[in-house]
């Protein structure tokens, strides 16, 4: 008898622990797909082919587009990756790889310190560093400033997924008479790459929707630019111009540009996976 | 062809915690040697201290000298990567490259050591695979399969022919069998048998009946101690010391 009222507690604990974990996925989910469904509903209305060929309209006239703010943006973010992904990443094998030593401690405490950093303080230090140095705004200082902002994320991923590789690859690279560093990059990096790429994406997603860092690095642009030393269009910069306009077309437009850019990013994201998946296993 | 090492006084520390007590034998060149002993003996230490693995563990410390052929592999201007070159090791789990393809596998350590020979790459890698007793069960799919993807008796005789592959003198096995199977094992045991005409054998087991089949000869260690060395034959039926008998019957261990 007590056997069976033991069976009936577990299959009921079972129940509630299963129950309230698939509550809390819907709980996840629910704000996500309301932020998106809503975007497509305010957006799509204003989202057409000249929204994503042409510049803006000149104040007062309809139309425009926010082309060059879309290539602004890329231009931005792959500036930044320039300058986030290799340094993210050697900071992360150094730590994790190499790191035994004081110096390690320090770059995993200011790696933590520089992720709490707010964003707009990385662009007052980037505009006192590089915009006033030079003496006008650019994409090469916005994408200073979203450099830096994905070097901690980078890092401490990199950095987590390598010492999640286990020591038995590592020895089974050094047993073959294969030196240090050429372990790390063709066998210990390779087998974690899938983890690092994501944190590259991770760190990529969150700077591409930033806008605090660019207001006073890459300014915005009303025309098209191609020059990484001039003042660059950016979308959260567009969107932010226009949401706080006082005309109706624009906070429209601004909607467009919200949905653009979520959709570049998921895009960018999901072409990246499906690149690097190709022509490599698994890990198992 | 195999070469003899000989150990002369060689100590291993963790810390400050000696493994090893000055240990000093011959393995002979083309012959199976075993080193069997009970759990925390030192006997994977002292295999690890042959190729110069155990240093890659924090804190290590080793003294003494090893002399593979004429070379001290502890001796000056002898670095630990070349000396891995030359002296192969299997390890206790197979431990494929998961990310890499069986063919991949095999190159690893000519591939990374900076071959760039397609075609020398490539006899390697069949000749590797054939000594090791795999190339039949895996030749069609040596580029489409992913070396994880192998059973754990395959994996581990992958991880043999990944260290034929760079053509080293001497071939070291961490327990290679204790993960595997009896029909795995005994494949593997076969393989030891056939092994030695080209390589000099080093074998560390727990299992003394794996012991007295493919070994030349026996090592047995007790606490960081070489108790007893001698032909195996010797060692399973007429052993010298007390302790030996003791282990070999059973009677502790």
């Amino acid at each position: 008898m007590r056997n069976k009222a033991n069976h009936l507690r577990r299959n009921l604990a079972d129940a509630i622990a299963t129950s309230a974990a698939a509550l809390a996925v819907i709980v996840v989910l629910v704000p996500l797909a309301a932020i998106f469904i809503y975007l497509v509903i305010k957006g799509i209305g204003s989202l057409n082919w000249a929204f994503l060929t042409h510049t803006p309209a000149p104040v007062g006239e309809q139309g425009g587009g926010m082309a060059n703010a879309i290539a602004g943006s890329f231009m931005i973010l792959g500036l930044a990756s320039l300058i986030g992904v290799p340094l993210g990443i050697g900071a992360g094998v150094y730590v994790a790889e190499y790191g035994r030593s004081w110096l390690s401690k320090y770059i995993r405490f200011t790696a933590d310190v520089l992720n709490g950093v707010p964003s707009i303080v990385i662009g007052i230090a980037v505009y006192g560093l590089v915009v006033m140095r030079q003496g006008h705004f650019s994409a090469l200082a916005g994408g200073v400033a979203l450099g830096i902002m994905m070097i901690p994320t980078i890092c401490r991923t990199t950095e987590e997924i390598l010492l999640m590789v286990p020591r038995s690859v590592r020895e089974a690279a050094y047993g073959l008479g294969i030196p240090q560093w050429r372990c790390t990059v063709s066998v210990t990096l390779r087998t974690a790459i899938s983890g690092v790429i994501t944190g590259i994406m991770l760190a990529f997603a969150r700077v591409a929707g930033e806008t605090a860092p660019l207001l006073f690095t890459a300014f915005g642009n009303q025309f098209w630019n191609w020059n990484p030393n001039q003042p660059t269009a950016a979308l959260p910069l567009q969107i932010f111009t226009y949401a706080i306009s006082p005309f109706e077309e624009w906070h429209q437009q601004a909607w467009a540009g919200a949905l653009v850019l979520v959709a570049l990013i998921v895009g960018t994201v999901t072409l990246v996976r499906v690149v690097t998946r190709r022509g490599m296993f698994r890990g198992a | 062809m195999g070469v003899g090492i000989d150990v002369r006084g060689l100590r291993a520390w963790f810390g400050k915690f000696e493994a090893l007590h000055d240990i000093s034998m011959h393995i002979r060149p083309n012959c199976a040697t075993a080193i069997i002993g009970p759990s925390g003996c030192g006997k994977s230490t002292f295999i690890r201290c042959l190729n110069r693995m155990h240093e890659t563990v924090p804190d290590a410390g080793v003294s003494g000298q090893v002399l593979v052929g004429q070379r001290d592999i502890y001796g000056n201007g002898s670095s630990a990567v070349e000396v891995r070159r030359r002296i192969g090791m299997v390890f206790q789990k197979p431990n494929p490259f998961p990310t890499m393809s069986i063919y991949d596998n095999v190159a690893a350590g000519l591939k990374l050591n900076g071959v760039r020979n397609r075609r020398l790459v490539d006899e390697a890698v069949e000749r590797s695979l054939r000594s090791s007793a795999l190339w039949d069960e895996v030749k069609d799919v040596l580029k489409k399969k992913s070396g994880a993807s192998l059973s754990g008796g395959q994996q581990q005789r992958l991880c043999i022919a990944r260290a034929l592959a760079v053509e080293p003198e001497v071939l070291l096995m961490d327990e290679p069998a204790s993960a595997l199977d009896p029909i795995s094992t005994s494949k593997i045991e076969e393989l030891i048998f056939s092994l030695k005409e080209h390589y000099t054998v080093v074998i560390v087991t727990h299992n003394m009946q794996q012991a007295a089949r493919v070994a030349d000869y026996t090592g047995f260690f007790l606490l960081g101690s070489l108790i007893e060395y001698d032909e195996t034959k010797k060692i399973f039926t007429t052993p010298g010391d007390k302790r030996t008998e003791d282990y070999i019957t059973g009677r502790f261990g």
